[in-house]
């Protein structure tokens, strides 16, 4: 049996034993990046065979944390492609409007970029009073810092760039005071964004939603996970509700197709169909 | 080398070619070395700036024979089509033989990797990858080599006096892992060979 085969059967042994030990599911995570993360713990903690990692993955309750920050890509950028916060401006905002009082949920937040962007673009356009925004990630340390708003000086510039060709109206430093820790985002910011754990691959539907974002999470998930999560997020929607995912990302030779109908192919926004 | 396993090396299932600063005319260069009836996928990392986000295929399309588009997540890999990995995102090759895209960290300073690209396919393809270092002004690349040698494939890269930027191809010979280093014309004809030997 070549190596390679083997080493599979070895990443196999430790999803399963992450799985039956704590309950995470990375079973059905797409395959190549899972296993370059793996090889690099594995290097980095100086073992020589995967499964070397098992019995300590088993015995031991602080491994999985460092195997979940390994597997969990908390890579994310404010108002990362501009373009898609320009449509949600100009097709979507329009739409919710017309309603009452909005639900969104950001899935996979990460250390919360997207949320803090998705805020000021409600703040921007006068909705965000009448707004709820569910902000949720499986993975609790990018929850508390996303909870916590600190931006690093450093990236600032880059974000700044990104908000304006975002349209942004005003300023980014509006938003935030600089604090010792870093930029910190201002509490009327926070007011209405309420972050908590969700699991996509084993939680379910918690309220009707008038737009979802979820970008680049559904990279990282084999096609039955895809088609399980987008399941999740079409029977989250209110009928007319959003859909926005990542720019490389679709609903195109999914089930989904017929329910939802492209918005935008561009931005990757999608709006659920009435019946 | 016993005969079973040198024909098994003969046997090509894919190149893949990492590229940066003076990448684009290099490309132009050797896309046009190609057989029209490529019998292998080609798939290419090329740093760009993020910004550019139409993405290479366009810029070559109209100047090679062969079918050139941005890879997808989850697409499934053909031969004679070459592929670019889309800005901003890593590429990498799945068991299955499609693709898979993600956005984790950059890996020497890029996002795509050539060092990420190389070291999926060498798991997949093992002896039957042909992989090709060509000009650029950083190392990534080297790792992605050492990787695919470990694993049997072919390693070449552009002669670094023929490179605009020579350090790219230069760390990937700093490695040892090389097995040809040759111009842009002695790699079209490397790939023409190899690629005839399989039809014979
Ligand atoms: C690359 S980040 C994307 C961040 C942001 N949406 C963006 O596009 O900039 C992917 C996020 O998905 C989260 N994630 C991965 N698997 C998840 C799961 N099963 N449930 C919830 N979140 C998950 C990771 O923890 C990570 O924070």
């Amino acid at each position: 049996m070549h190596k390679d085969e083997i080493e599979g059967i070895e990443i196999n042994l430790l999803l399963e034993a992450i799985q039956q030990r704590y309950g995470y599911d990375f079973r059905n995570y797409a395959r190549a990046s899972m296993e370059r993360r793996i090889r690099q713990l594995c290097r980095s903690i100086g073992c020589h065979r995967l499964s070397e990692m098992i019995p300590q993955l088993l015995h031991d309750d602080s491994f999985l944390e460092g195997m979940i920050r390994e597997f969990s890509i908390t890579v994310t950028d404010m108002f990362r492609d501009p373009f898609v916060y320009r449509c949600i401006r100009q097709q979507v905002v329009p739409m919710l409007k017309t309603y009452p009082y909005i639900k969104v949920w950001l899935a996979g937040c990460a250390t919360g970029e997207e949320v803090y962007s998705m805020a000021i673009l409600l703040q921007e356009e006068g909705l965000y009073e009448r707004s709820i925004i569910y902000a949720t990630d499986f993975n609790d340390i990018a929850l508390e810092q996303a909870k916590e708003g600190v931006c690093q000086p450093g990236r600032l510039s880059d974000f700044s760039d990104n908000y304006r060709q975002a349209g942004g109206s005003g300023s980014l430093s509006d938003y935030y005071q600089i604090s010792e820790e870093g930029c910190v985002f201002k509490a009327d910011l926070k007011k209405n964004i309420t972050f908590a754990n969700h699991n996509l691959v084993t939680d379910s539907v918690f309220g009707e939603m008038q737009l979802i974002v979820c970008r680049n999470v559904l990279i990282y998930f084999d096609k039955t996970l895809q088609e399980r999560v987008l399941k999740l997020f079409r029977d989250s929607l209110a009928f007319g509700g959003f859909l926005c995912l990542g720019s490389r990302e679709s609903l195109r030779f999914s089930t989904m197709e017929n329910d939802m109908r492209v918005l935008d192919e561009q931005a990757k926004v999608y709006q659920k169909k009435v019946p | 080398m016993s005969r079973p396993r040198f024909i098994r090396r003969r046997c090509l299932k894919a190149i893949v070619v990492g590229a940066s600063a003076g990448g684009v005319q290099a490309l132009d260069t050797l896309l046009s070395l190609l057989p029209a009836d490529l019998q292998v996928p080609l798939v290419i990392v090329q740093h760009i700036h993020p910004a550019e986000d139409d993405g290479l295929a366009g810029v070559f399309a109209h100047r090679c024979p062969l079918v050139i588009k941005d890879a997808e997540d989850k697409e499934e890999i053909r031969a004679g089509t070459v592929y670019f990995a889309p800005p901003d995102y890593h590429l990498l090759i799945e068991r299955a033989g499609t693709f898979a895209l993600s956005v984790d960290e950059k890996v020497n300073y890029a996002r795509p990797s050539v060092d990420v690209l190389f070291e999926s396919a060498a798991h997949v393809w093992h002896s039957q990858l042909l992989a090709i270092v060509l000009t650029g002004a950083n190392n990534d690349g080297a790792q992605g080599i050492r990787v695919v040698k470990a694993c049997g494939g072919t390693t070449i890269a552009q002669d670094p006096a023929t490179a605009p930027y020579a350090a790219m191809p230069q760390a990937a010979i700093d490695t040892g892992a090389l097995d040809r280093v040759l111009s842009l014309e002695g790699i079209g004809e490397f790939i023409r060979t190899r690629l005839r030997s399989m039809k014979s």
